[in-house]
């Protein structure tokens, strides 16, 4: 593959338009999640920084930026001031192998709109989910209290347990798309979305994906009811946006991946590509706030309980089925 | 199964919480919106007139007495038909507590309690209202009443005149 000025600048438009999409994306989830958060609750939720409080992100982001900058002294001050990033960096890292929508045409180029085709990019996306945990880990551990301790310890634990059950439900989609890849599973979905094969799979992944974004009802890391604020107790600042935003960008990010494993990514009928994949991440993206509205949190062993004993023996049998019908077929 | 269950019940709150995002909001928009407080509210303090449009008060010091916070003062005068008035009459509304003592205490129904709330101020003399601000233009609560038409001192009419009094008797006569 030979690269010339137009495929390089092609790839750097794309990765700054991935940025600022995914980053604004973000911005206003958390404006989205006050507010549905609100009309749930029958309260009307911010509607004063612009019209119906369309620029409370920004007014938010002031505040963040503009408040002190607190490091506790007894805190290890180089991981306490790496762990945001590393939990934010790999969440954003993920969109750069989703595929956005059809491959487009410009200037006799064919561009994909996907920052990157990986041959791998179920496991890419696999690994960097396990790697955002380390920003929690670190996060509670760095700030040397008790708290976010305890927090980043839940947040370790449980991270760990539903990556496992996530992995496993992704098994019978690579096993009917036969390829690893993200633009071929989009591909392999063309007659009919996987929903419909594996909608055991969905459900597990749907759960898991919750219990990774570390929502409620699985919010254990960071349970204000027990912990204070769990993993970021000790943040402030930007340092906490850090943490905040990566959480948000978590959401669209494994949103964007449930709709393309299973909804059959950009693909649809009538509307753009595009538009048919930003709608099924706004639809992830308001399950997700329709469900912390509604669940209560889960206690810690009946999280494990879930995880362990229920999800992933279940993942396990349905790749075990998803290859008997393969074989048979 | 439990599963089944468990997964029904989750189902029926998402139902519930759905419905509620189309409900009407409670919230009170407070500066722009206010809601309208109970007649017999105890807000901020005003000074009434009688039905003829005069002040009330005729500087009795009785509420200023009532006053649990010291928060009323005045100066009596007289008007040149032996009408009372106060000169000034001050509230320092930053000590008030609405009680409503000094509205008990009035003889002539003048210093009164209105449902109105209270507004913040950034300067505290701001707080402190006079005369001029205190003093409406109706009756209150007792639209019919004025004080001169029952004390019997001839500032409105005549004396005897008033509803219910006997005119006045020249003593001398009953001398024996």
């Amino acid at each position: 593959m030979t690269w010339n000025y137009v495929d390089i600048a092609l790839m750097l438009v794309k990765i700054l338009l991935v940025f600022f999409i995914i980053l604004t994306l973000a911005a206003y989830l958390v404006l989205a999640e006050r507010r549905i958060l609100a009309w749930i609750q029958d309260r009307i939720g911010p509607n004063r920084v612009g019209p119906f409080g369309l620029l409370q992100p920004l007014a938010d982001v002031i505040k963040m930026l503009t408040k002190e900058d607190l490091i506790p002294a007894s805190s290890d001050r180089l991981l306490f001031s790496l762990a945001p990033a590393m939990a934010a960096i790999p969440a954003i890292l993920t969109f750069s192998v989703v595929p956005m929508g059809a491959p487009l045409h410009i200037m006799g180029h064919e561009v994909s709109l996907q920052v990157t085709d990986l041959d791998v990019a179920v496991l890419f996306f696999l690994a960097l989910s396990s790697i955002a945990v380390y920003g929690v880990a670190l996060g509670g551990w760095a700030s040397n209290s008790k708290y976010a301790l305890l927090g980043s310890i839940r947040g370790l634990s449980q991270l760990i347990s539903y990556e496992l059950s996530m992995g496993l439900s992704l098994v019978p989609v690579v096993m009917l798309a036969k390829s690893l890849r993200m633009t071929d599973i989009v591909n392999a979905q063309a007659s009919m979305p996987f929903i419909v094969y594996q909608p055991l799979a969905f459900l597990i992944f749907l759960v898991s994906i919750f219990a990774e974004c570390k929502r409620i009802p699985f919010d254990l890391p960071e349970a204000e009811g027990e912990l204070v604020a769990g993993f970021h107790t000790e943040y402030s600042g930007m340092r906490f946006g850090l943490f905040f935003v990566g959480e948000y960008i978590n959401i669209i990010a494994l949103g964007a991946l449930a709709s393309v494993f299973f909804l059959g990514g950009w693909r649809g009928p009538l509307l753009p590509p595009i538009v048919w994949f930003f709608i099924k991440v706004a639809v992830f993206s308001f399950l997700f706030i329709w469900v912390r509205g509604t669940l209560p949190r889960l206690r810690y062993d009946q999280l494990m309980h879930l995880g362990w004993k229920f999800l992933t023996p279940l993942a396990l049998i349905n790749i075990l089925a998803t290859g008997w019908w393969l074989a048979l077929r | 199964m439990s599963v089944l269950r468990d997964i029904k019940e989750i189902i029926t709150g998402l139902a519930i919480t759905f419905g509620h995002i189309f409900r009407k909001p409670v919230t009170v928009q407070y500066p722009e919106e206010q809601r309208p407080m109970p007649a017999r509210f105890r807000g901020s303090i005003v000074l009434t007139r009688d039905p003829d449009g005069q002040e009330r008060c005729v500087a009795c010091y009785l509420c200023s007495g009532a006053c649990p916070v010291d928060c009323i003062s005045m100066a009596a005068a007289e008007g040149e038909n032996g009408r009372r008035y106060a000169a000034w009459f001050r509230i320092n509304f930053s000590r008030c507590i609405l009680c409503g003592l000094c509205a008990e205490a009035c003889p002539t129904l003048a210093i009164q309690m209105s449902p109105e709330m209270f507004h913040c101020k950034r300067e505290i003399m701001d707080m402190v209202w006079e005369k001029e601000d205190l003093l409406i233009d109706g009756t209150g609560k007792d639209p019919n009443y004025n004080f001169y038409r029952h004390a019997g001192i001839g500032v409105v009419n005549p004396r005897g005149e008033n509803p219910g009094e006997d005119p006045p008797v020249d003593v001398r006569t009953l001398l024996p």
